[in-house]
C-alpha cells in the first residue's frame, strides 16, 4: 500500500466506524472482556494502535475481522468511547466492500446446516461474512 | 393495549414456541399482538456502518407501519429487537441515517424515530407489571430455580437498548420471581453464546456455552431461559457435561398462566 492509500483507508475507518482511535488509553478492558480474545490474531486493545501507526495491511489480513461475534461488551465497557468493536467492523467492511473479499460463500451453506439451524444465525452470518 | 407485532424470521421457522406462547400468554393477560403484514428480516445483526443504509430500510418499513397505525411496536427475538432498536435510535437521532434512508423510502411524512419498540419483556414489566403477573399465575412454578440467561442483544448498548442495567440486570429475575420461581443470579449470564460462530466454527460456541452452563449450575440452576433463538440453539448444541434445560421464557410464563396447551 502506498503511504496516499494508508491515508485514504485509516480515514475510511473512521468514517465508517465513527470513532477516534487516538482517544485509546490501552486499559484493556475491551480485551478483557472480549469471548473472542483467544481466536483473535489482533487483539481488540491493539485495534487502535494498528490504525494510528498506519499498519491497514496487517488490520485487514488479520484472523480478528471474523472472530468478533458482536457481542458488544468492548463497546459497552470502554472508557474512552473508542469502541473497538466499530473499528474492527469498520475494517472487515472495508474488505468485504471489495470484489472476493466475503468469507462466507453462498455454495458453503449447505454443508455447514443442521436441522436445528435457526433462520437468525444464517442471517447474522451472512450480514458479518459476506456484502 | 393493542400493539404492532414484528416476529421476525426465525419466529416462524425454527423458534415457533418462543412466538406461539408469547401469542397465548398476551391473551391472557389481556393485550393484542397485531402482527405487521409484510414485515421484513431485520438481518439479525445491527449494520455498526455509519454509511449502511439499504441494511437498515427493512426495520425502517416495520417501524414507519407501526407510526402510521398509531401503534407501539413490540419485539420477542432479542436479534430483531436490537436491530429495531438500534435504528429506530438512528432515525431520530442520527441525522445523516435519517435523512438518506429517507430519502430512500420518500413516504409522504418523513420517518423520524416516532414509534416507541418495546420488548415482550418490557411489556411484562412496564405496562402489566410484575405484581398483576403474580397474581394471575395460577401454575406458579415452585421450588424451580431458574437461571436468567440475558446472552448480549437485549443489553447492549445499554445508553440505546435502555432495556436494563446492562452489567446486572434484573429484569429477567423479576420475571422469574412473578412466575413463583427463585431466580439463580450467576456471573456468565450476561456473557456471549458465541453467537453466528457456530455456522462455521462451532469451537467458540462449545467454549462459551460450556462457561454458561458451568457457572449457572455452580451458583444453583436447574433449568436456564432465554429470550434469544441463537442462544437457545448455541445452548441446546454445547457438549458440557454440566447441561440443564434450556427453554424460552414465553414458555414458562404460558406454563404458570395455565394456557401453555393452547386453551385460550
Amino acid at each position: 500500500m502506498t503511504k496516499q492509500e494508508i491515508e485514504k483507508k485509516v480515514e475510511l475507518i473512521r468514517e465508517i466506524s465513527g470513532c477516534d482511535p487516538y482517544k485509546c488509553m490501552k486499559c484493556g478492558k475491551c480485551s478483557g472482556s472480549c469471548p473472542a480474545f483467544n481466536e483473535m490474531d489482533v487483539k481488540p486493545h491493539q485495534f487502535a494502535s494498528y490504525i494510528i501507526n498506519g499498519d491497514i495491511e496487517s488490520l485487514v489480513n488479520s484472523k480478528s475481522l471474523w472472530k468478533c461475534l458482536t457481542c458488544l461488551a468492548c463497546i459497552e465497557r470502554c472508557p474512552r468511547n473508542v469502541q473497538p468493536g466499530k473499528l474492527i467492523d469498520a475494517a472487515r467492511q472495508l474488505v468485504e466492500r471489495e470484489r472476493g473479499g466475503d468469507y462466507l460463500q453462498a455454495e458453503d451453506i449447505p454443508a455447514l446446516l443442521d436441522e436445528d439451524v435457526p433462520q437468525q444465525l444464517l442471517v447474522s452470518a451472512y450480514r458479518r461474512y459476506r456484502r | 393495549m393493542k400493539y404492532s407485532y414484528y416476529p421476525g424470521c426465525t419466529l416462524k421457522n425454527k423458534a415457533q414456541d418462543l412466538d406461539m406462547y408469547a401469542r397465548r400468554a398476551a391473551v391472557a393477560l389481556g393485550f393484542e399482538l397485531e402482527e405487521i403484514p409484510e414485515w421484513q428480516c431485520c438481518g439479525g445483526v445491527y449494520p455498526m456502518g455509519s454509511d449502511e443504509i439499504a441494511t437498515k430500510l427493512s426495520s425502517v418499513r416495520a417501524l414507519n407501519y407501526a407510526k402510521e397505525h398509531g401503534q407501539d411496536l413490540i419485539t420477542l427475538c432479542s436479534a430483531c429487537h436490537h436491530v429495531l432498536k438500534r435504528v429506530n435510535d438512528d432515525m431520530k437521532n442520527v441525522a445523516d441515517i435519517s435523512d438518506r434512508a429517507n430519502n430512500y423510502m420518500g413516504l409522504d411524512e418523513p420517518y423520524k424515530g416516532e414509534t416507541t419498540v418495546v420488548h415482550f419483556l418490557e411489556v411484562l414489566r412496564d405496562r402489566i407489571g410484575f405484581d398483576e403477573i403474580a397474581k394471575k399465575v395460577v401454575n406458579p412454578l415452585t421450588g424451580k430455580k431458574i437461571g436468567a440467561y440475558y446472552g448480549c442483544l437485549v443489553l447492549r448498548p445499554g445508553k440505546i437498548l435502555e432495556f436494563d442495567d446492562p452489567e446486572d440486570p434484573k429484569i429477567m429475575e423479576d420475571f422469574i420471581r412473578a412466575l413463583g420461581a427463585e431466580p439463580v443470579i450467576y456471573p456468565y449470564r450476561n456473557e456471549c453464546c458465541g453467537a453466528y460462530s457456530s455456522l462455521k466454527e462451532g469451537g467458540v460456541s462449545q467454549e462459551r456455552t460450556k462457561l454458561i452452563f458451568d457457572s449457572s449450575e455452580g451458583f444453583g440452576a436447574d433449568m436456564l431461559i432465554t429470550a434469544c433463538p441463537l442462544c437457545m440453539y448455541n445452548l441446546n448444541k454445547s457438549e458440557a457435561d454440566s447441561k440443564v434445560p434450556v427453554y424460552y421464557f414465553t414458555e414458562l410464563l404460558a406454563e404458570a398462566l395455565g394456557v401453555k396447551e393452547g386453551n385460550s
